[in-house]
């Protein structure tokens, strides 16, 4: 049944709020597009934090326990903000075949964090995936969205430490 | 829309096509895109235009040519020759490749056609993948797109295509293999409520780790994943059809976005198809990461957007599914093979494979085999000739040890099985599945209690929770399977593990839970020697396992290997 009052406002000014204002609309504010407003709200801002889950659940008609509760059952989901960077190790069968695990020890000794982890800088998010589905390019890693395959720990570890530098060489900057 | 129409467009097409002499087409699948092939394409038009060679040669990005391993792929037509590892940073690659057009191949980059690779596949589901371009309709029309879909709604009633697909013999590709012939008649003999519509849902949440080949499908092809939908919709009387695909596949998201707009444009999908009656529009739905979502009940759940948690059938979702109408949910795979079958006809399908299962399947092959990608061949190739002559065997001349089919749900089968048919009912037999078609080979560095515990520890952190065997047994089958991988294990672990896998797979609610067990009766059966190795020798005998010392003084000093690095 669709009621017939207006729809609530976002909870700030910020304008990504429209994109997902956006998305509800197209569904017409129905329960069932709560997976997909997610996902906007989690492209949006990175992440999804209670200020968030708790509007939709209003605007959506939805008790807050049913939001929370499908927000946390799917692993995509992160109630968490990430680091600027995001390094995501496939632990896919064929990756893990062919040392995926020597990977994320490699970064584990070089940057410190484990999986599920941002590094105390807020500079590098390390994750993991089920399978990304490059397994003929074995053992693959997501390094900001772009797939590399046949990575090398050593590769990985180079390429996590150049973005923890990144921020050492910008601290430098920001203090005289 | 009508046929005449469609043939039209593909006309106009042949005729845009027609203008120029060579053709190069290049793999933009995300394997080869990972391998920046979209650089390559840039290079290659580029270094076209600047030798005056745009009338007379098309760069044009296709689906996936098979052979990720080598990527970026591409093919220079109508010669059909393949070229390999092309790089876009290379100049004298980009040079050669257009030299290659007017004269004799690059012999350097050349990738032979006539390789068993490419000769002993068979090709039904990815017959334009690597031929067309997946973000042009036209180009699939020009395939014989759609013709499938014109005909089926001008000429055939709903029952005569469901009879064309019991005749084929087509089984579901997701990998239960259940007869999609007979699931298409339950839905289209069940009543929608009133007021309510039924569905057709496809199920693309491709969750198995090591399987890749939906993602191929939608990225190379998804057009005719699409026309599929549309001709099982106006079999069974629905109007409306999901797509629920995993939000991992971004390009595959992508290309699925701009086909059902493209199809929408052109009236091939939306209200009165082709100026009939018929009606049918489609959605996409992502995934969020969810395994248990490739179950159909969850499914639909996470459709309904809700947790993913699946409810006892029956109910089957062909009775009471999507909002408690009737629904049809078959495979991305499943959905490729229809519009040819309707082209073809069910005979001529089921003239492919063997006496049970029939057609082709799809498998991605990847681990430790040379020629890594995705096949397609007809049921019943013996495994021997799926991994040696088409995977080119094991690299650096180590020895096969075994081969892993359908995912966390499959079993693993040893070396004394490489003669055996791979089609559904063999694969059972030996204590695997078929599944959705990923297939693993692993070699003498893998440890099979150890890939006995990676599979354990995926479906204990995958399992949804809701029935107390798939919840609480996968969690304490797989802190067996970590004492035994760390040499804590004690021998009557092991009846203790082959009990707890019995309650699992008998008492579970889902595939999930049920079919948990089998990599580790699988590597029970026939790697038993190595579990007694890790307990009785505390010893592993490929040296994955980092070993804790034995109590007992005296014993053999353990392995502490670290983990093995991709050779």
């Amino acid at each position: 049944m669709q009621l017939k009052s207006r729809p609530i406002p976002p909870p700030s000014g910020d304008k990504r709020w429209r994109i997902v204002e956006g998305t509800m609309r197209r569904h017409g504010y129905q329960s069932h597009a709560l997976i997909e407003v997610l996902h906007t709200v989690q492209e949006s801002f990175g992440y999804l934090d209670d200020v968030a889950l708790r509007w939709l659940a209003q605007a959506m008609r939805l008790p807050y326990s049913k939001v929370y509760g499908v927000a946390t059952f799917y692993q995509f989901f992160t109630l968490k903000p990430q680091g600027e960077h995001t390094c995501v190790v496939c632990t896919g069968t064929a990756c893990y075949i062919k040392g995926s695990t020597a990977l994320l020890n490699a970064i584990e000794t070089s940057i410190k964090i484990k999986p599920g982890e941002t590094s105390a800088d807020k500079k590098v998010s390390l994750l993991t995936a089920r399978c990304v589905g490059s397994c003929g390019l074995a053992p693959a890693v997501v390094f900001d969205g772009a797939v590399a395959g046949k990575v090398t720990p050593a590769q990985v570890a180079e390429r996590v430490e150049g973005w923890a530098k990144e921020e050492a060489k910008a601290v430098a900057v920001g203090e005289p | 829309m009508t046929i005449e129409e469609l043939r039209e467009i593909a006309q106009k097409e042949r005729e845009k096509q027609g203008q120029y002499q060579h053709h190069i087409h290049v793999c933009t699948a995300a394997a080869c895109l990972s391998q920046r092939s979209d650089q390559v394409k840039d290079a290659l038009e580029k270094e076209v235009q600047a030798r005056g060679l745009g009338d007379s040669c098309q760069v044009k990005s296709v689906g996936c040519l098979g052979l990720c391993a080598s990527g970026p792929l591409l093919t220079v037509e109508p010669k059909g020759q393949l070229y390999q590892n092309v790089q876009p940073d290379r100049p004298e690659d980009i040079s050669a490749i257009v030299d290659s057009l007017a004269g004799p191949p690059a012999e350097k980059l050349a990738l032979s056609p006539e390789l068993p690779f490419f000769k002993e596949q068979k090709k039904i589901v990815l017959e334009n993948s690597g031929k067309i371009d997946p973000e042009r309709i036209e180009d699939y029309i020009l395939a014989g797109g759609y013709e499938a879909l014109l005909t089926a709604l001008t000429e055939m009633r709903p029952i005569e295509v469901i009879e064309q697909i019991t005749r084929s013999g087509l089984r579901g590709r997701g990998g239960a293999g259940y007869p999609t012939g007979l699931k298409w008649g339950t839905v289209a003999k069940a009543t929608a409520p009133l007021g309510g519509t039924k569905y057709a849902i496809c199920n693309a949440d491709e969750g198995d780790p090591g399987a890749f080949m939906d993602r191929s499908v939608l990225e190379s092809d998804p057009q005719r994943v699409l026309e599929g939908m549309a001709i099982a919709a106006y079999a069974v009387g629905a109007t409306r059809g999901f797509i629920y695909v995993r939000a991992e596949y971004p390009l595959a998201i992508k290309r699925l976005r701009t086909a059902i707009k493209q199809a929408e444009t052109l009236g091939l999908l939306g209200n009165s198809i082709a100026d009939t009656t018929f009606s049918f529009k489609v959605e996409l739905r992502l995934g969020a990461g969810a395994f248990v979502c490739g179950e159909e009940t969850a499914l639909i759940a996470s459709v309904e957007g809700k947790r993913g948690n699946p409810r006892p059938r029956p109910p089957y979702p062909a009775q009471e599914g999507l909002w408690g109408s009737p629904t049809l949910i078959n495979n991305v795979e499943t959905y490729a093979n229809v519009a040819p079958i309707i082209r073809n006809g069910g005979e001529w399908y089921a003239s492919i494979g063997t006496e049970k299962s029939k057609g082709t399947k799809v498998f991605a092959l990847a681990g430790r085999v040379k020629n890594t990608g995705l096949i397609e061949v007809p049921m019943g190739m013996r495994l021997r000739d799926i991994i040696f002559k088409l995977g080119g065997g094991i690299p650096d001349d180590r020895k096969f040890k075994a081969a892993q089919t359908g995912g966390p749900s499959g079993g693993c089968i040893p070396e004394q099985f490489l003669d055996m048919a791979v089609d559904y009912e063999h694969l059972a037999e030996v204590g695997s599945i078929m599944g959705s078609g990923g297939l693993i080979v692993m070699d003498e560095s893998s440890c099979m209690p150890d890939v006995a515990k990676y599979f354990m520890d995926f479906c204990s952190t995958e399992s949804c929770g809701k029935c107390i065997p798939c919840r609480v047994g996968t969690v304490h089958m797989h802190e067996i399977l970590r004492r035994v991988t760390s040499g804590e294990a004690k021998p009557e672990d092991i009846s203790l593990l082959e009990r707890l896998c019995e309650t699992v797979k008998n008492t579970s609610l889902c595939g999930l839970g049920q079919s948990s067990p089998n990599p580790v009766q699988t590597t029970l059966k026939y790697f038993r020697d190595e579990y007694a190795a890790h307990i009785d020798e505390h010893k592993c005998p490929a040296g994955v396992c980092e070993m804790k010392k034995p109590e007992s003084p005296g014993s053999e000093e353990p392995k502490t290997k670290p983990a093995e690095v991709g050779a």
